[in-house]
């Protein structure tokens, strides 16, 4: 282990809270990342038993209105989106570049101050009474019908907005800026294209929704109608506005993740990516083609047919480059010596049930089927399989394989092994059900349903406990390798990048000298230990 | 001055410090671009809409102010961008003349635009608080004035930070006028360039409707 590093570097509360280090503000997302997900995830653990049943028997309909409402925006905004990107990329971007820090390390402190205030504020509004109106915020129950709190969980949305753009802002400018010298752009790691794609959307799509929400405020509180037919408002101009950022938030909460993907995969099969180019380039096609398409959130709503073929049509085509990403992984597998460590198996099960999420995408991009799909538990089962599936086993891939480089410490990896595949089943278990309860119609966000539904309901929940108990797991092993754990070398996978060209956990300022590069990456060899980047 | 060219260990050197802020600058305008861009699309489409009743709300706003206003703006612009050109150790005082003016400039645009709120609020132009229109145009109206009211204070409160940035320049001019404080000067003109830029799209949504007829 490596006496000298940022770990050690201070024990003061001051050295944590001011600190300007991308590593240690990366420790504090982490953390607060954890609070957020246990919460939201509580309020998905209440649902999950009050849908056992098909009566109502813990929680009355308005209190099911604020628990799902709830669980959608913790873990939309306070979950989701920062994920990857503010632990991981903020951890993982400058040691991947070979720079000693963020371009604007301060803007970064900033960025978490301004989540923790969002943060802080939207739980006070879900904690004082909670609110009724669905993630979504739609217009007219946000302005004119609810008595919940929506103009204190939108302000909260709304600070942590502007922490989502200065991350965005910030990656983008180091991704051009501080890159080491021999750095080419076709040298950088695929998750630094993933990212890079991922900060465009953050601070292109951000400020609109940014002001989507200060219209529903201004309406609501001064009660003047900008979204309401009664004086002429128009409340699709609403879905629009809203969906322009929400429709690209879903690949900010993808595409870290398949950036995450690509490291895994190469370092566990031992070769380079397949198609590098072309799964770079697909990151930032997805990132453009996904501002095109957000029409298909309302095909039910009464936009022109014309609009929603021509939303239909983008839709199939922001397929494309998701399934090149797919394919190039499939063939990076291909003849690969491939090894089944922990961060493999959740980059496997990613593969699966991302797979399993982008084609049930296309039955809702069809504008015949969606008509029976909209508000069903099809569509929650779609974006569960992209979000959680998908999402939130890339975070988990991606943590179990940088662990080592940001703890300095080995985990049990057998139960690192155990729990990627309870994860895997528990979600199956727990999601693949409820396509089933969509395409035979039940709505979402009822909790009272027929008694024809119950078996798979109660399949569901069963595999929601399995699921819970799986993703408990990583806080004990992980936990406990912070304390017990074995000390980590500076390269336990053999991998090429510069982040492990560097001890663990890196010194203060990451390199004792400048990396220079010399080479693309992903430089594996099936029984030689890799090149590094910078040999 | 002790340690002012001194640079955070994350930059190779001085120039490459200053370039990064300023690529910083721009990159925050795009997602500016994008706030403003939101409302701008609100409001078209709703002048899509109603076109005689954003014609007729287009009439009662101040012309005169509008356009004094865009010629204030304008000029502090103007102002900036030769204060940047004037910034060195020998010019630093032309220097912190051409912020001064171009900050005494800021502050008459929203004095006046003050006045203005005032006036409608007289008018009874306010929507939710003090609102009365011919009964023909009246909910066209109402959202033409909601529009007006949230982009134009939107857009003061961007003129109030760029006003709090120049006065700390130019303070900062006035101590030391070193490399650094170039950069951070080159990328607040930048952003006082891009208020100024807003106002110029503002001020042909807001006043011109109308008026041709």
């Amino acid at each position: 282990m490596n006496e000298d590093n940022y770990l050690n570097a201070g024990y003061s509360l001051r050295s944590w809270f001011f600190t300007t280090d991308h590593k240690r503000i990366a420790i504090l997302y982490f953390a607060s990342l954890i609070v957020f997900f246990l919460i939201g995830g509580a309020a998905a653990t209440a649902i999950r038993i009050e849908l056992v049943t098909p009566q109502a028997d813990l929680v009355s309909s308005d209190m099911y209105n604020r628990l799902f409402t709830m669980h959608g925006i913790i873990m939309v905004w306070f979950f989701l989106i920062p994920s990857i990107p503010n632990t991981l990329g903020n951890f993982i971007v400058p040691l991947m570049i070979g720079a000693r820090d963020l371009a604007f390390p301060r803007l970064n402190l900033l960025s978490w101050y301004l989540f923790m205030l969002g943060g802080g504020v939207t739980l006070f509004a879900i904690f004082a009474g909670g609110v009724d109106t669905g993630w979504t915020f739609y217009t007219p129950f946000s302005t004119l019908y609810s008595n919940s709190y929506v103009a204190v969980a939108v302000t909260g949305v709304f600070i942590a907005g502007f922490s989502s753009i200065l991350t965005g802002l910030n990656f983008i400018v180091t991704i051009h800026r501080l890159r080491a010298p021999g750095l080419t752009w076709y040298r950088l790691p695929l998750f630094l294209w993933s990212l890079y794609a991922t900060s465009v959307i953050l601070v292109l799509a951000t400020p609109v929704l940014a002001m989507t929400l200060v219209l529903i405020v201004v309406e609501r509180v001064l009660g003047v109608g900008i979204f309401d037919p009664k004086i002429g408002g128009d409340p699709l101009l609403f879905q629009h506005l809203f969906w322009f950022y929400s429709h690209p938030a879903v690949y900010i909460m993808i595409l870290p993740g398949m950036g995450v993907i690509n490291e895994l995969i190469s370092c566990f099969s031992r070769k380079q990516v397949f198609g590098y180019k072309f799964v770079a380039w697909a990151s930032l096609a997805i990132a453009a083609l996904g501002f095109l398409v957000w029409g298909h959130h309302m095909f039910v709503s009464g936009q022109s047919l014309l609009a929603s073929l021509v939303f239909s049509f983008m839709s199939f085509m922001v397929a494309v480059p998701s399934a090149i990403k797919v394919f190039n992984w499939t063939a990076t597998l291909h003849k690969g010596s491939i090894r089944f460590d922990a961060p493999m198996l959740y980059a496997l099960g990613f593969i699966g049930l991302f797979t399993i999420g982008g084609l049930t995408g296309l039955f809702l991009a069809c504008l015949a089927y969606d008509v029976h799909a909209t508000d069903t538990y099809f569509v929650v089962a779609h974006f569960h399989y992209i979000m959680v599936g998908g999402m939130v086993t890339a975070y988990f891939g991606g943590l179990h394989y940088w662990w080592p480089k940001i703890t300095g410490r080995l985990y049990s990896e057998y139960w690192a092994r155990t729990a990627a595949v309870l994860i895997f089943f528990g979600f199956n278990l727990t999601f693949f059900p409820q396509f089933i309860l969509g395409a035979e119609g039940m709505p979402r966000r009822y909790h009272v349903y027929p008694p024809e539904f119950q078996v798979w309901n109660v399949l569901s929940s069963g595999g929601a406990v399995i699921l819970a108990i799986a993703y408990l797991m990583p806080l004990v092993y992980l936990g406990y390798s912070l304390f017990f754990g074995r000390r980590a070398p500076a390269n336990p996978w053999d991998a090429p990048g510069l982040e492990w060209q560097t001890p663990s956990p890196p010194p203060e300022y990451n390199f004792d000298t400048q990396p220079v590069v010399t080479r693309p990456p992903y430089q594996y060899s099936p029984d030689f230990a890799a090149e590094p980047q910078n040999a | 001055m002790p340690d002012v060219e001194a640079f955070a260990p994350q930059y190779a050197s001085i120039r490459h410090r200053d370039e990064t802020a300023e690529l910083g600058m721009w990159v925050f305008i795009a997602t500016e671009v994008l706030l403003f861009g939101g409302l701008m699309l609100g409001y078209i489409v709703y002048r899509h809409a109603y076109p005689t009743a954003f014609a007729a709300a287009g009439r009662h706003t101040d012309i005169v102010i509008g356009t004094a206003n865009t010629a204030i703006l304008l000029t502090s612009s103007f102002l900036v961008a030769c204060a940047v050109d004037a910034f060195a150790a020998e010019t630093r005082k032309i220097c912190i003349t051409l912020l001064s003016g171009a900050i005494l400039l800021g502050l008459i645009f929203i004095v006046l635009k003050g006045i203005e709120y005032s006036d409608e609020y007289r008018e009874h132009l306010v929507p939710g608080i003090n609102f009365s229109f011919e009964p023909a145009n009246a909910d066209g109206a109402q959202l033409f004035f909601v529009f007006y009211f949230v982009a134009t204070s939107v857009h003061a409160v961007h003129m109030l930070v760029g006003i709090g940035l120049l006065a700390v320049l130019a303070r900062l001019t006035y101590r030391s006028p070193d490399s650094r404080h170039r950069a951070a000067l080159h990328s607040a003109a930048l952003y006082w360039h891009f208020v100024d830029v807003v106002w110029i799209f503002l001020f042909a949504l807001i006043y011109l409707p109308g008026r041709s007829t």
